[in-house]
């Protein structure tokens, strides 16, 4: 196996809280994760899950608390610990190709040989073939490969995804499956939340159960992966 | 009791106006509104640049208590400027026979009225806090730094098409009576706006705790 | 520092987004046209009067279209949460901000340039010779109006009544170019024209002002 391109990257997060209002969707979150650990996170709507990953990638600014990353060959750059996030949402331009909205964010994001990485990814991702149509024509499936595809641009260290199989067809699962299972493989840390047990959450080497804001159990502290999946939707 | 105090001043001061300054020549009694008018603006506009403070505070501290002076002292300083908006028409209708001449100061004080308006109104249309404390601090930021702008702008333009000029300059041609009543006048409202901005905070903060309590409440 | 580059990355995106579909600037121009229409029939646009109301009326409809093209700006990176793509994409997001701004500069000047020559026969104003100095106002007040339309549509784009409240900032934020543009242009179409520098100051100074009220705030705007 090739050594990987980035550099292995541990998350803290310290004491997170996140208040909207008069809710408070994060409370003393405290969490460390090693580097290359696949954390799964199970708990209800509204439990806290895309929040917690929306502040591990640096889009919602915590109310109180920190997160700190760590790792070899750090140099303190924030590109360097910028996340692939798959979020809800597919994050690309409708009116734009497959192809162009690759290309907007390898640019952007200074992808060294932005087209050489866009075809390489665009293949990976199996829609070489649509690269030229425009994205509104995108079945659900397809428009999770380029939001997953656009996450992987940068060949991030981190990946986040929020409940990433929503809306995908059993054989669009399969595909998801494999897609983070060769992730994992290849080194990199990922920060996953799901509703229940599938095929994805048994990726997981760690799983951790949020309940209105806090963490309630941890496979970590001794949970079994099973109680804290099969949980979720109590 | 504080609140008698100023109650006093304010009072003082319309006394001071009405029977110890001495009567204009040209513009007879309507002249003494001037009094209120001018003391008015200028309380408003110490009442928004205290806004303003609280609006860089709050972008910078996130801190919850700037954003009730914010709110509080802007609200003040449109009720002064609403004042200075009233007593223009009234001062101009027996001096020029008109209620409203489009004179550069009042122009500009009544955009100035539009944009803390609007600061309220944005207020209302964002439900969650936080981030209605922090875009309406934005805007109040963007709309202070225009102030100067439109002043300057509209009272170009009127050299462009001149008009009767409401109120002469504060203190300008003013006789020494006539000033200390003015400055007098112009310590008197300040100590109602502070008054007013400070019984105003008070309302705020007890209603920002009253949702404290209901989220700790909520979260048992 | 990759500002300039991201920012011309992304006014590539803005641009080739609007004239694939070019629903901003038929829609704006249209406006601007049905406004000026309507302007006519409440002053007499063939009496000596109405070259005095015309630069003032041409100012007004550029000033409520603006306040109309400016919404989806912010509105629409909503849409497939886009804006949160840009935000994780870019290292400084006054570069999303750049882009926007320039962008919009370049519709609204579109469709003023286009609307001059229809709006210069309908009021009988001669724009031949003053023409590069109306080029001039026409881009310092449009860089004006969306340097703060674009900082506000951010705002608006986060509170209700979103179609209304934009033109609500904007319009009272935006006295300073209404007035120093129309003085501008009412010496311009003047049957001796002449260069108002005290106008075209007051364009640049404003421009100036915010374009740095922007760079030192921007990110804010944008926060979650």
């Amino acid at each position: 196996m090739t050594p990987p391109a980035f550099p292995r990257v541990g998350l803290r997060f310290e004491n997170l809280d996140k208040r909207y209002g008069s809710l408070l969707a994060l409370r003393k979150v405290s969490v460390a994760i090693a580097p290359g650990e696949c954390v799964v996170f199970a708990g209800r709507n509204g439990s806290g899950k895309t929040t917690l990953l929306r502040v591990a990638a640096r889009l919602v600014r915590p109310s109180k608390g920190t997160i700190s990353f760590s790792g070899e060959a750090l140099h303190g750059e924030p590109q360097e610990t910028r996340p692939g996030f798959v979020a809800h949402a597919t994050m690309v331009y409708d009116e734009l190709t497959a192809e162009e909205n690759l290309l907007l964010f390898a640019r952007l994001q200074r992808v060294p040989q932005p087209e050489r990485r866009v075809d390489a990814l665009l293949q990976e991702v199996g829609l070489s073939d649509r690269r030229a149509s425009l994205v509104r024509t995108f079945s659900r499936g397809m428009r999770q490969r380029v939001a997953i595809a656009r996450a992987l641009l940068h060949e991030p260290a981190i990946v986040l995804l929020d409940e990433p199989a929503t809306g995908l067809d059993p054989q669009g699962v399969t595909w998801l499956t494999e897609a983070i299972r060769r992730l994992r493989d290849s080194g990199r840390t990922i920060l996953m939340s799901l509703h229940g047990e599938s095929e994805i959450s048994s990726l997981g080497t760690r799983a951790i159960r949020l309940d209105a804001g806090s963490i309630v159990a941890d496979t970590r502290t001794g949970a079994t992966f099973r109680s804290i999946l099969t949980f979720a939707d109590a | 009791m504080i609140g008698a105090a100023v109650l006093f001043l304010v009072g003082a001061a319309a006394y001071a106006s009405f029977y110890i300054a001495p009567e204009e020549r040209t513009m007879r009694v309507i002249q003494r509104i001037f009094y209120f008018h001018a003391a008015s603006a200028w309380a408003g506009m110490t009442a928004f640049s205290i806004c303003f403070v609280a609006n860089l505070l709050y972008v910078w501290r996130r801190d919850e208590k700037w954003d009730s002076l914010g709110v509080s002292s802007a609200e003040v300083g449109l009720a002064f400027i609403t004042v200075v908006l009233i007593t223009g028409p009234i001062w101009a209708k027996p001096a020029w026979g008109i209620y409203w001449t489009w004179d550069a100061r009042l122009t500009s004080t009544f955009v100035l009225w539009l944009l803390y308006i609007s600061y309220l109104l944005l207020r209302t249309l964002i439900e969650e806090p936080d981030r209605r404390a922090l875009l309406s601090a934005l805007f109040g930021i963007f709309a202070f730094i225009d102030v100067p702008i439109v002043f300057g702008a509209i009272r170009w333009w009127r050299t462009q098409h001149p008009a009767p000029v409401i109120m002469g300059g504060p203190g300008s041609g003013l006789e020494p009576t006539m000033r200390k009543v003015f400055f007098f006048s112009v310590l008197a409202l300040h100590a109602l706006m502070v008054f007013l901005i400070a019984e105003r905070y008070r309302l705020e903060k007890l209603r920002t705790d009253l949702e404290l309590v209901r989220r700790e409440l909520e979260a048992t | 520092m990759s500002l300039l580059p991201n920012t011309a990355v992304l006014l590539g995106k803005e641009v080739r987004t609007e004239f694939r579909s070019r629903e901003l600037l038929t829609t704006t121009i249209v406006f601007i046209l049905i406004v000026i229409v309507l302007f006519s029939f409440t002053f007499d646009p063939t009496s000596d009067e109405s070259r005095r109301f015309a630069p003032g009326l041409l100012w007004l409809a550029f000033l409520f279209a603006s306040s109309l093209m400016l919404q989806p700006c912010f509105l629409r990176e909503q849409h497939n949460d886009t804006l949160s793509a840009l935000r994780l994409s870019v290292s400084d997001p006054f570069a999303i901000f750049l882009a926007k701004l320039i962008a919009n500069t370049l519709f609204l000047l579109l469709t003023e340039l286009l609307l001059l020559p229809l709006f210069a026969t309908m009021y009988n104003v001669p724009v031949f010779s003053v023409l590069h100095w109306l080029v001039l106002v026409f881009f310092l007040a449009s860089l004006g109006i969306s340097i703060a339309g674009t900082a506000l549509s951010a705002i608006s784009a986060q509170a209700r009544m979103r179609e209304l409240l934009l033109p609500l900032l904007m319009l009272p934020l935006l006295t300073p170019i209404l007035v120093a543009s129309t003085e501008v242009t009412k010496a311009l179409f003047d049957r001796a024209p002449y260069v108002q520098w005290k106008g075209i100051g007051f364009l640049a100074v404003f421009d100036v002002v915010f374009l740095t009220a922007l760079w030192l705030f921007g990110e804010y705007l944008l926060e979650e």
